[in-house]
C-alpha cells in the first residue's frame, strides 16, 4: 500500500514538474496524454481491485520524517500565501493562513503520536473517490490541452501561462489522491490546504482585476474552512486523544460532536455551501478546464467526501443539524438563482452548488440511505457536470458565446456538441437517469430520517431544478429554419474526452444497480456497520433500466419515422404573417421583422438581488447559532 | 404480481376509451352549462379518427418522435400506477413524459408553440412540489410508497391527508389544463395563446397527443381514487363518486373563470402547497405518527 499511495500521489507531481519545462504544443500533448493514460490505468487497477476484493489496506504506521517534510511544505505554502496576499494588500488572507499553520505546527510538535497509527487507509469509498478523481480529472486534463490552445488563439490579451496552468492541474489531482487516501487528520489537512491554494492560483490564471478579486475570495473562504479544520484537529488531539478520521467517527460525547461540527464547517466551505457559495461562482472567470475540475472531479468533491466520511458521526446531533440544514437551504436557494441567469457557466455553477447541497444534506441526516444517495449523487454529478462544462467550453471556443440564449438552435449549428449538451442535461434531472434516481433515494432518506424540513426543501427545489434544465434543453434542441452548420473548432482530444464522458454517463445509469450492489452497499456496511436491505427495490431498478432502454432507442425510432414519413416542410403558424421562410414576419409597417424568441428568467421573483442577502443571513445564522449550542454542550 | 400486470394491461387497453368518453362528457356538460346542446359524447373519438387519417405537416423531423415519446411515457406512467408500483416513480415518469411534450413544442421555433412550451414549464414549476408532497404524504400515512399496498390500507388515506387532497385538487386544474390555469394551451384557438403548445401539431401527431391526454386524465383521476380506496369493497364505488364530483367541479370552475396570469397561478399554487401540503405533512409527522 505504501507504494500505491506514493505512486498515486507523487506521479502526478512528477508530471507537473515535467510540464513546467515542456514549452511546445506537441510536447505538452504527449506528456499530458501519456501521464493521464498511466494515471487512469493505475487508478482503474487499484480501485477495481479494492472494490471487488473488498480489501481495506493500511499503511505508514509511523512517519515522523514524512510529517516533518509536510510541516515544512505547509510553512512554504503559508509563505507563498503571505507573499501574494501582501502584494495584493489582502492581509486577512495572511492572518488566516498564519493562524492555522502555527496551530497545526503547535499540534504536530507538542503532541507527537504515542503509538503507531495507520496514516493511510484505503477502503471502497476511497477507491470510488480515486476513480472519480483519476478518470474524470484526467479526462479534463486531456480536454484542456486542446482547449487551452484555442483559448490563447482567441484571447490574445491574456499572457500565455500554460507552463504554469498544466502543472497546477496535476498538482491538484495528486493532492486529491492524497486527501481521499489519508486517514490521519493532519495528513488530510495538509492535502486540503494544497487544494485550497492551487484552486486559488488556478482561478487567478488570467490575472485580470476580476480574476484576482475572485481568486482571493476563494482563498479566504477556503482558508476560513482550513482554520475550522485546524481547530477541529486541535480538539481531536488535545481533548479526545484521536488522530485519525476513523477514530473520530467512532468516538462519542459532546466534545466529539464539536470537533465534527468544525470539520463539517470546513467541508461546507470547500463544497461551496451557503454562505460560502460565492467563491465557486466567482471561479468561473478561469478557463473552462479549471471550472470543470473544480466543479466535478476535485475541489468541491473533497468537501462532500469529508462530510460523507463523517456521516455516521452526524446522526441526530448538532453537527448533523448544521450540515443537513445548510445543505437543504443551499439546494433550494441555488436552484432558484440558477433560473435567473442566462450565462451557461453561471447556470452550471449554481447547479453545482445546488446539487452539492443535496449531497451535503444526504450526509447530514446520518443514516445509511442518505449516504447511499449521497455517494451515487457524487458519482453521477461528477460525470454529467464535467461533460457539461466541457461542452459549454467547446461551444464558447467555436461561437464566442456561452450565453444560453445564443445556444438557440444549437442542434442546427453544432449538432455534435448539441448532442453532448443534451446527454449532459437529461442526465441531470430526468428519470431514469442517475441524478434523478439518487434524488429519489435522497427523498426517501430524508423521510426516514424524520426530517420534514429537508423533505419540503427537496420537493420545492426539484421543481426549480426542473425549470432551468428544461428551459436550456429546449433552447439547445430548437430547430431554426435556414441555419447552416458552423465549422466546429473542437480538437480531437476534446472530442475523446467528451464522448468518453457521454458513454460513461449512460453506462453508469444502465449499470447502477450493479454498482450499488457491488460497491456502495458493502461500502455502507463498512461505514455504518449494518445496512437495511435495498434502498430502492430490485423491481424499481429494473423498471428504471427498461425506461433507459426505451429512451436509448428513440434516435433509431426517429430515423425510421423520418424515413417512413419524409420531411414535408410546412410553415409555422404566425397568425398568417409568416414571410415564408419561418424566420421573418410582416410587421405593422409591412416590413420584414426577424422572429426572436427568448427564454424566461423571472429576475424579479428569483433574482439574486432579492434572494442573496436573506439566504446568506439565514445560513450564517444557522451555522453560528448551532455552533454556539455545540460549543456550549462541549464545555 | 399477476393481478398487477393484468391491471396495468387493462389500463393500457381501456384508458383511451374511458378518457375519450370523459372528454366527450366534459364537452357535453360544458355545452349545457353554456346553454348549448353540444356535440355527441362520442365526438372526441370521431375527431381523433379523422386526425389519424390526415396528412402530417411537420415543421422539423424532431417533432414526431417527441410526440410519440410523450404518448409512450404517459402510458408507462399510468401502467405503473395501475400496476401498483412506487408512487414516486410514477410521478417522476410523468415528469419525463411532460418534458417530451415540452421539447416537441420547443423544437419548432414557432412563436405560439414555444410560448406554450415555456408556459408549460412554468406550470410544472407550479405543480411539481405539491405532487411530490402528495407522494410523501401517502408514504407517511400508510408507511409505503407502493400503490398496491396503499389501496389495501385499513383506512382511506384521505382521513390523514385532507390538506394534501385539497392541494392536489388545486394543481389538478393545472394538470387537466382547465381554466383559470389553461396557460400553455387552450381549447379555443381564437385566444391570445392560439393553441399554445399544440399549435404546430397536425394529423397523426396531434392524434397521439390527444390520446396521451386521455391516458393522462384517467391516470390523474386514478390518483384521486387512491386517496379514497382502502381494503373494504365499498370504498371503490365511493371513490368513483368522489372522482365524478371532483371532475364535475373542475368543469364548473373551467366554465366560470377566466385565464389568470402566470405569476398568479405560480404564487397561488406554491401558497396552497405551503398552507395545505406542508402543513399536512407536518401534522402527519408530529401529531398523527
Amino acid at each position: 500500500m505504501e507504494n500505491i499511495f506514493a505512486g498515486l500521489v507523487l506521479f502526478p507531481f512528477l508530471i507537473a514538474l515535467a510540464l513546467v519545462f515542456v514549452k511546445t504544443n506537441t510536447g505538452r500533448r504527449i506528456t499530458v496524454y501519456s501521464g493521464c493514460g498511466i494515471i487512469m490505468a493505475a487508478v482503474a487497477l487499484f480501485a477495481g481491485n479494492t472494490i471487488f476484493t473488498g480489501t481495506t489496506r493500511t499503511a505508514f504506521p509511523s512517519t515522523h520524517a514524512i510529517d516533518m517534510v509536510m510541516l515544512c511544505a505547509e510553512f512554504a505554502i503559508m509563505i507563498l500565501v503571505v507573499v501574494l496576499s501582501t502584494k495584493h494588500k489582502k492581509h486577512y488572507c495572511s492572518l488566516l493562513s498564519i493562524a492555522q499553520t502555527l496551530l497545526i505546527a503547535y499540534i504536530e510538535l507538542t503532541k507527537p503520536l504515542h503509538e503507531p497509527v495507520a496514516h493511510v487507509v484505503s477502503d471502497r469509498l476511497s477507491a470510488v473517490m480515486c476513480l472519480i478523481v483519476g478518470i474524470i480529472g484526467c479526462l479534463i486534463c486531456i480536454y484542456a490541452v486542446g482547449y487551452m490552445r484555442r483559448y490563447h488563439e482567441h484571447h490574445k490579451e491574456y499572457a500565455d501561462r500554460r507552463t504554469f496552468f498544466f502543472p497546477m492541474l496535476f498538482v491538484f489531482i495528486g493532492a486529491m489522491f492524497g486527501l481521499v487516501l489519508s486517514s490521519n487528520l493532519i495528513w488530510i489537512y495538509f492535502f486540503w490546504e494544497i487544494t485550497s491554494v492551487s484552486s486559488f492560483l488556478l482561478i487567478g490564471y488570467t490575472k485580470t482585476k476580476e480574476a484576482i478579486k475572485n481568486s482571493f475570495r476563494a482563498l479566504w473562504m477556503n482558508l476560513l474552512g482550513g482554520l475550522a479544520f485546524a481547530i477541529g484537529i486541535g480538539i481531536c488531539v488535545f481533548k479526545l486523544d484521536v488522530y485519525t478520521l476513523g477514530d473520530l467517527v467512532a468516538s462519542t460525547g459532546d466534545m466529539a460532536v464539536l470537533a465534527v461540527c468544525l470539520l463539517g464547517i470546513a467541508g461546507l466551505t470547500k463544497s461551496a455551501q451557503l454562505p460560502f457559495s460565492r467563491w465557486l461562482l466567482g471561479a468561473m472567470v478561469a478557463p473552462t478546464p479549471t471550472s470543470a475540475l473544480l466543479h466535478s472531479a476535485t475541489m468541491v468533491k473533497a468537501g462532500v467526501y469529508l462530510l460523507i466520511r463523517l456521516s455516521p458521526a452526524m446522526t441526530g446531533n448538532y453537527a448533523g443539524m448544521i450540515v443537513s440544514l445548510i445543505g437543504g437551504i443551499t439546494f433550494f436557494v441555488a436552484s432558484m438563482l440558477a433560473i435567473t441567469h442566462s450565462d451557461g457557466k453561471k447556470i452550471l455553477a449554481y447547479s453545482t452548488v445546488s446539487n452539492l447541497g443535496l449531497i451535503t444534506a444526504c450526509a447530514g441526516v446520518g443514516i445509511e440511505e442518505g449516504a447511499w444517495a449521497g455517494i451515487l449523487l457524487m458519482i453521477f454529478h461528477a460525470v454529467s457536470k464535467s461533460m457539461l462544462f466541457q461542452g459549454v467550453g467547446a461551444i464558447e471556443n467555436t461561437t464566442g458565446s456561452r450565453d444560453i440564449e445564443d445556444m438557440h438552435g444549437l442542434i442546427c449549428k453544432l449538432p455534435k456538441l448539441a448532442v453532448i449538451m443534451m446527454i449532459g442535461i437529461i442526465g441531470m434531472f430526468i428519470a431514469p437517469f442517475g441524478m434523478l434516481v439518487s434524488k429519489w433515494a435522497a427523498l426517501k432518506a430524508y423521510i426516514d430520517a424524520d426530517n420534514v424540513i429537508l423533505v419540503c426543501l427537496l420537493c420545492f427545489g426539484s421543481s426549480t431544478t426542473l425549470f432551468y434544465w428544461a428551459k436550456w434543453l429546449g433552447k439547445v434542441l430548437t430547430h431554426v429554419a435556414g441555419v447552416k452548420p458552423m465549422t466546429d473548432l473542437t480538437t480531437n482530444g476534446q472530442w475523446v474526452s467528451m464522448w468518453i464522458h457521454a458513454a460513461l454517463g449512460i453506462l453508469l445509469c444502465a449499470l447502477f444497480p450493479v454498482i450499488s450492489l457491488l460497491a456502495i452497499e458493502p461500502m455502507l456496511h463498512e461505514m455504518f456497520g449494518s445496512v437495511n436491505a435495498h434502498i430502492l427495490t430490485v423491481e424499481d431498478m429494473i423498471i428504471m433500466v427498461l425506461m433507459l432502454f426505451i429512451i436509448m432507442v428513440i434516435p433509431f425510432i426517429s430515423k425510421i419515422l423520418v424515413k417512413r414519413f419524409p420531411y414535408k416542410p410546412s410553415l409555422e403558424y404566425m397568425s398568417g404573417i409568416n414571410m415564408g421562410d419561418n424566420r421573418k414576419f410582416d410587421d405593422a409597417m409591412h416590413e420584414d421583422k426577424k422572429v426572436f424568441l427568448a427564454g424566461w428568467y423571472m429576475e424579479d421573483m428569483f433574482g439574486e438581488r432579492k434572494l442573496w442577502i436573506p439566504s446568506v443571513a439565514v445560513s450564517t445564522a444557522v451555522i453560528v447559532i448551532i455552533l454556539i449550542m455545540a460549543v456550549g454542550g462541549a464545555i | 404480481m399477476i393481478t398487477q400486470i393484468i391491471c396495468a394491461l387493462l389500463y393500457v387497453i381501456i384508458a383511451p376509451f374511458l378518457g375519450g368518453l370523459l372528454a366527450g362528457i366534459d364537452r357535453k356538460i360544458t355545452a349545457r352549462m353554456q346553454g348549448r346542446i353540444g356535440p355527441s359524447i362520442f365526438q372526441p373519438f370521431y375527431d381523433v379518427a379523422k386526425l389519424l387519417n390526415k396528412q402530417i405537416m411537420k415543421i422539423n423531423n424532431m417533432q414526431y418522435p417527441f410526440a410519440l415519446c410523450f404518448l409512450i411515457f404517459v402510458v408507462i406512467t399510468g401502467a405503473l400506477f395501475f400496476g401498483g408500483a412506487d408512487i414516486l416513480l410514477v410521478f417522476f415518469t410523468l415528469t419525463t413524459a411532460a418534458l417530451f411534450f415540452i421539447l416537441e413544442a420547443a423544437t419548432t421555433n414557432s412563436p405560439f408553440s414555444v410560448m406554450g412550451s415555456e408556459r408549460e414549464i412554468i406550470q410544472m414549476l407550479a405543480y411539481e412540489p405539491m405532487m411530490l408532497l402528495v407522494a410523501v404524504g401517502f408514504y407517511m400515512a400508510n408507511g409505503t410508497f407502493s400503490v398496491a399496498e396503499i389501496i389495501n390500507a385499513e383506512y382511506s388515506s384521505i382521513l390523514r391527508m385532507p390538506g394534501l387532497f385539497i392541494g392536489f385538487l388545486y394543481i389538478l386544474t393545472i394538470k387537466l389544463r382547465k381554466s383559470p390555469f389553461d396557460l400553455s394551451t387552450s381549447h379555443h384557438a381564437h385566444q391570445e395563446v392560439v393553441k399554445g403548445i399544440t399549435t404546430e401539431l397536425s394529423g397523426r401527431m396531434f392524434a397521439f397527443v390527444e390520446i396521451a391526454h386521455w391516458y393522462e386524465n384517467v391516470f390523474l383521476l386514478g390518483v384521486i381514487g387512491l386517496f379514497i380506496i382502502n381494503a373494504s369493497w365499498w370504498s371503490i364505488p365511493l371513490a368513483l363518486v368522489v372522482i365524478a364530483l371532483c371532475y364535475f367541479m373542475e368543469i364548473l370552475i373551467d366554465n366560470c373563470s377566466a385565464r389568470v396570469k402566470w405569476n398568479l397561478m405560480f404564487r397561488s399554487a406554491w401558497l396552497v402547497t405551503l398552507i395545505f401540503g406542508v402543513a399536512n405533512i407536518i401534522i402527519l409527522q408530529y401529531v398523527l405518527k
